[in-house]
């Protein structure tokens, strides 16, 4: 079967046509560049994307801090992840690139801080 | 797992908020300076303002920002989601994480920030120019400076800019404002929500919405075509399949205190048609409907501003119709990339340094307008002979089009764009050889897309 995909692995937003082959090999075209070929293919068959949010902390002064995943998560763990989050409180300070949630749910994705809140900002 | 967040040894500052004076610095050594000198001080500590300071602090200068939030970084800190950095870092980023990279530079070349501090006026005849500003900390502070760089950002536009009729209850936002309550604030604006424009914030904002557990209804757009990125209708409308409206209004919010309904109405060959007006049950109101550039203190200045930018008219150099004050980034023109506004404005604070150096290039400059299909191109004159990098804005949706520049009548520039389209800017730079030979009178040049 054919299905039309608009990469979203760069703004341009190519149009690809990704076809599943027997055997689960997928055909892709009007990819401008390989990365598009390999967006194709798995937004077919395990589409992922980058998760951004914030999180409760345990300060006033910075009551929330946005976290972002380290690479794309498949689709249909997105609810659970924001699940987790939303229950979550971070303990500042904390810096920018830590981490917040490890390996979740066993797909080497982690969850890391986008930014850095400091004590005295918490104080 | 949850990993227990980072405890231990955090910089001093190493937040977004330094004190004046840089890390070393206590902000008491400043506090009770009323009148403060500097080569050129910069307004806003967004990107463009930190990109620019960089530059002329990096030719030697001395410079200072100046801004009225708490936090370097500008807008950059509420849009938390990814897309940022592409270009100037080479690296996919964060707005945060931007503006974080942006701000370590800062204050590891120890220029000056005041922060919680807002400029209230700009006097700018030749020479020095003044400023006042005034903070909690600080009181009242005069700025002396031979150069200004204008970064104050842009505002969104609102209900009264578009005029929709109807009640006026509670529950109606900027696009911008709900971004910053939800990731700063940590509010939801609402559980039912409508979107009326399909600008890229807008957009970005349905899936924030929906990932906070808001039902977003729909997105109403007037124009045939979509106002964002195709890639941002992907993955913040058919993801959470949220309908697109296109060529359709909202013809009126209804509801006393609290929204309660919008009346959406289709365009016909461009007029409303009543008979198919549609009502959809919801208590919130999003405004994606575009920015314009934040322009009070530029006209404090006495700074001419443009009909097709909304902001101030620039030279080659950037610099305004004042001398000595330039502009760069979104209060100059709307950018949808922050890549581009740190470009920019890196390159206005290189001409800032020339300015206070050895001089800017006296040579004439030749205007540049835009021709058919542009809104407008930015900077709106040249120089002949100097390499230069040009903005413009499409007015038309077309694939594989034709950029083209002329210069009195002759084409002097022909160059195939994969996509044009209003929402993305076309950045593109021309040889100085293009731009023909020095003069006394450049003739105009005009640039026009296909
Ligand atoms: C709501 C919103 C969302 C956006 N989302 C994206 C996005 O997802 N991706 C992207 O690439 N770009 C995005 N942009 C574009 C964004 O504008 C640029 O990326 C860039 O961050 C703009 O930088 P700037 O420095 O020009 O403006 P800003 O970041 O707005 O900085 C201007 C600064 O000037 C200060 N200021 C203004 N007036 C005064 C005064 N009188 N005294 C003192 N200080 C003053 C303000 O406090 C502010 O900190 C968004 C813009 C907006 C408005």
């Amino acid at each position: 079967m054919e299905h039309e995909i608009i990469c979203l692995g760069c703004p341009n937003g190519c149009h690809l046509l990704c076809t599943s082959k027997p055997g689960g090999a997928v055909d892709v075209t009007g990819n401008t560049c390989d990365r598009g070929a390999d967006y194709g293919r798995e937004e077919l068959l395990e589409p992922k994307r980058t998760v951004t949010a914030v999180v409760r902390t345990d300060s006033p002064r910075v009551p929330w801090i946005s976290v972002k995943t380290t690479r794309p998560l498949a689709k249909p763990l997105i609810p659970e992840l924001l699940e987790e989050l939303y229950r979550a409180t971070a303990a500042l300070p904390a810096r920018r690139g830590d981490r917040f949630i490890e390996n979740f749910r066993n797909t080497g994705v982690d969850v890391v801080f986008t930014r850095t809140a400091s004590l005295e900002e918490a104080t | 797992m949850i990993v227990e967040a980072f405890v231990g040894n955090v910089p001093e500052n190493a937040g977004f908020g330094a004190p004046p004076g840089g890390t070393n610095t206590p902000a008491k050594v400043i506090s009770h300076m009323r009148d403060l000198e500097y080569d050129a001080v910069v307004i806003g500590a967004g990107a463009a303002g930190m990109a620019a300071a960089l530059r002329v602090h990096a030719a030697g200068f001395r410079v200072a920002i100046v801004d009225r939030e708490d936090h370097l970084g500008g807008i950059l800190l509420q849009c938390i989601h990814n897309g940022f950095g592409l270009h100037w870092f080479k690296e996919e980023l964060t707005g945060p994480e931007f503006a974080e990279r942006l701000a370590a530079q800062v204050r590891e070349a120890g220029i000056d920030v005041y922060l919680n501090t807002t400029v209230m006026d700009l006097v700018a005849d030749n020479g020095m120019k003044s400023l006042i500003a005034c903070s909690a900390e600080h009181g009242v502070l005069s700025f002396a400076a031979r150069a200004i760089v204008l970064a104050m950002g842009c505002r969104e536009r609102n209900r009264g800019n578009i005029g929709i009729p109807g009640s006026r209850p509670a529950g109606v936002f900027t696009a911008g404002l709900a971004q910053r309550l939800i990731n700063i604030d940590g509010y939801a604006p609402g559980k039912r929500v409508v979107i009326i424009g399909s600008g890229d914030i807008g957009l970005i904002m349905a899936r924030r919405l929906s990932w906070v557990g808001a039902k977003v209804l729909a997105v109403i757009e007037i124009l045939p075509h979509p106002s964002g990125l195709t890639r941002n209708i992907v993955q913040c409308l058919h993801d959470f399949d949220i309908p697109l409206y296109l060529s359709h209004i909202v013809s009126r919010i209804a509801g006393q205190d609290r929204v309660e309904a919008v009346e959406v109405t289709p365009l016909e060959n461009g007029t409303p048609n009543p008979a198919k007006t549609f009502r959809l049950e919801c208590d919130t109101v999003l405004l994606s409907v575009g920015l314009i550039p934040e322009n009070e203190l530029s006209k404090k200045a006495g700074v001419q501003l443009g009909h097709d930018t909304g902001g101030p008219r620039v030279d080659a150099h950037l610099m305004t119709s004042v001398d000595g004050v330039f502009a760069c980034g979104n209060v100059l023109h709307v950018h949808d990339l922050v890549d581009f506004v740190a470009d920019e404005s890196s390159r206005c604070g290189g001409n800032v340094a020339a300015y206070l150096g050895a001089g800017l290039s006296a040579g004439g400059q030749g205007r540049v307008q835009a021709g058919p299909n542009v809104k407008y191109v930015v900077p709106h004159a040249y120089v002949p002979g100097q390499d230069t990098q040009f903005s413009l804005r499409a007015m038309i949706v077309k694939k594989r089009g034709t950029l083209q520049v002329k210069r009195a009548g002759v084409v002097i520039k022909r160059k195939t764009l994969q996509h044009i389209k209003p929402a993305e800017m076309i950045y593109f730079k021309m040889k100085g050889t293009e731009l023909g030979p020095a003069g006394p009178d450049p003739a105009p040049i005009e640039i026009s897309v296909e």
